[in-house]
């Protein structure tokens, strides 16, 4: 394996990371401050995806197409919430996995009823097209380097958010004790809703930057759903540093996995066995991942503060 | 107060039995009985078929209710022990042992083995956790179902007919396959009603309540819920070998988590912790899914409201509705 291949999966696993945890936060918030599983999480994500061709269609540009997609997905966000979620802050677990399941099986009917079930799709724009030389022999995509960087900016903006914020304090202790915080008489409801919308948003932030590079099709959310509920519970419900590094975390591991697992499996079994091996093996890893952290640290590497 | 529960664990319970609580099931398996009657008179295959499929995923819905409802164990790869039940009877198949028994006793042994294996890492875990590592270890099966590529790989695996027993190809008949699931389901149901009501039952309930103190008065708690998850994977095993039959189809599909949470759907539909919920819940599912597909293409936009409708007024799903809307458990 060359170092150039190397490290260009090493920015594709970057790449990857910084989707997840765009999707991540949002729904590590909305677990850990309301409690709420949020299976629809997902499909804020299509969602944004969607509305990126939708506008791009109508404008002719993706800088236009991200400046509107953002708020429409904040408004669809605070719909849900106002509609469905905010009644079931109150019940278990169960009730919500399964309201917001129908949801999700709603809403992916309603993109297939729109926009048709054909996958779709938004070119790079012309700024962000092309590769970039990083050394010799080393070309990587610019928009691909733009979502690592585009990423790392939001990821510094919430950091700044949570931490250096009156809003942001109010989260953190919400995930930490939110009985307690409601009781010291902040309006609970009301944060639990700009959290959402927030977390909305942001999720819808990725489908946004991943619609140029992924196809658009209806259920695109579900398969990243579960990765980012790994995100969460590798990195520990309720905390944005966790989902971050976790995320990051799982990337890069699925993204060597797939890269490599075959060739590491050759040096230990033949090679028939291991090109049958080594893909099942890659898309097992994260979930081994998971597996061993929830059994070690069950409440996840950077669990928010106070939580056992 | 230990002592009480205790006490109250040993000593089997001798209230009156409610006689609605005995008339839901009777007419359940009653009207799932005298189904093929009716069918006679109309579309006999399809209804047929369609009521075995049904009764399959009740089986399942069963098996999972008896962890959900009665341990809050919430598998959400429940999903993965109906597909290598399926798994079981179609490599069997395709290795020239087409016996029912063996295969349906290997579809249980091999659900039994996986359940034990996972189910002693998982009941470590509580909660969310616990929702998870299901998850994880149902995805993993997935993917192994996925590689195995001398069984179909992600295409699947097409079975050569459905399987034999004692040598006679009686499954063929739909009439005698029906009846033999529907034997199956009987006998699911009795099991775990039987495992419910026994003292193991009891005591697996009151872990549910109180897992600490439940330990405190000297029960060995992760092993009687390593019971429960076992007996539970071994149901769901059989209930993944018929749907092999049915379909004598075999696919990675089976597996995926969609299908685990189509299964807690059910339960929860129907209202879990009842048993019979789980199979109401499993025939208003499929029935739902069955007739809104045919009215139109796009059913899942009335099926999914419908859902959040359900959750959002009726409490305690569908046998809650029937002993008119008191939460059950």
């Amino acid at each position: 394996m060359s170092t150039t291949l190397f490290i260009v999966q090493i920015l594709n696993g970057l790449q990857l990371g910084i989707l997840l945890f765009l999707v991540a936060a949002g729904l590590t918030l909305v677990f850990g401050v309301m409690d709420f599983i949020n299976l629809a999480h997902g499909v804020q994500y299509m969602l944004g995806a969607y509305l990126a061709v939708a506008f791009f269609g109508l404008t002719g540009s993706f800088a236009a197409a991200v400046l509107l997609a953002l708020p429409t997905a904040l408004l669809l966000g605070l719909l849900l919430e106002v509609l469905v979620f905010r009644h079931l802050y109150d019940r278990d677990h169960l009730d919500q996995v399964l309201a917001t399941f129908g949801v999700i099986l709603f809403i992916n009917e309603a993109v297939k009823i729109i926009w048709g079930a054909a996958p779709l799709n938004v070119p790079i724009p012309d700024v962000l097209s092309g590769s970039l030389r990083l050394m010799d022999g080393l070309f990587y995509p610019v928009y691909r380097l733009a979502i690592i960087a585009a990423g790392l900016g939001v990821a510094g903006l919430l950091a700044w958010l949570v931490n250096g914020t009156r809003v942001g304090m109010l989260v953190r202790a919400g995930a930490t004790n939110a009985p307690m915080v409601s009781a010291l008489g902040v309006d609970i409801r009301r944060l639990f809703m700009v959290v959402f919308g927030f977390g909305a948003m942001l999720a819808g932030f990725a489908g946004v930057m991943a619609a140029p590079i992924l196809s658009v099709e209806p259920g695109m959310g579900d398969t990243l759903l579960i990765l980012a509920f790994v995100v969460i519970v590798i990195g520990g419900i309720g905390s944005i540093r966790g989902a971050f590094l976790a995320a990051l975390l799982v990337g890069l591991v699925d993204t060597l996995g797939r890269s490599f697992a075959t060739d590491v499996m050759k040096l230990l079994v033949s090679p028939s066995a291991a090109t049958n091996v080594g893909p099942a093996l890659a898309s097992m890893l994260i979930y081994i991942l998971m597996a061993g952290v929830l059994f070690f640290r069950p409440a996840g590497l950077f669990p928010a503060g106070g939580k056992a | 107060m230990s002592a009480d529960i205790a006490q109250a664990v040993r000593t089997p319970l001798r209230r009156p039995l409610d006689p609605r609580a005995l008339a839901v099931p009777l007419v359940v398996f009653a009207a799932l009985a005298l189904l093929p009657a009716a069918a006679a008179f109309g579309a006999t295959s399809y209804v047929l078929s369609l009521g075995a499929r049904v009764m399959i995923f009740a089986i399942a819905a069963i098996s999972l209710d008896l962890i959900l409802g009665y341990g809050a164990m919430v598998s959400f790869g429940h999903a993965a022990y109906l597909g290598i039940g399926a798994y079981a009877a179609g490599i069997l198949m395709a290795e020239g042992v087409d016996d029912a028994l063996l295969g349906a006793g290997a579809a249980i042994a091999a659900s039994g083995l996986f359940a034990l294996v996972t189910g002693y890492v998982s009941i470590r875990t509580k909660g969310v956790a616990f929702i998870m590592i299901t998850l994880a270890f149902g995805q993993m099966a997935y993917f192994v179902a996925n590689s195995l590529s001398e069984y179909g790989g992600s295409d699947g695996l097409t079975m050569a007919s459905r399987s034999t027993l004692l040598g006679l190809k009686l499954l063929k008949n739909d009439l005698t396959f029906y009846y033999v699931v529907l034997a199956c389901l009987a006998g699911s149901y009795l099991l775990c009603r039987a495992v419910v009501a026994a003292r193991f039952g009891r005591a697996l309930r009151a872990i549910r309540e109180n897992p600490v103190r439940m330990a405190a008065v000297g029960y060995d708690v992760e092993r009687i819920r390593l019971v429960a998850y076992v007996i539970a994977g071994m149901i769901a095993g059989l209930s993944g070998f018929l749907l092999a039959n049915q379909t004598e189809f075999v696919s990675p599909a089976y597996m995926a988590w969609q299908r685990s949470g189509e299964l807690i759907v059910m339960v929860i539909l129907g209202g879990m912790g009842s048993l019979v919920g789980a199979i109401l819940g499993a025939v208003a599912f499929l029935m739902l899914e069955e007739t809104l597909s045919h009215l139109m293409e796009h059913w899942k936009v009335v099926f999914g409201p419908l859902l959040v409708l359900v959750v959002l007024f009726v409490r305690g799903g569908l046998t809650g509705l029937l002993a008119g809307g008191k939460r059950h458990g």
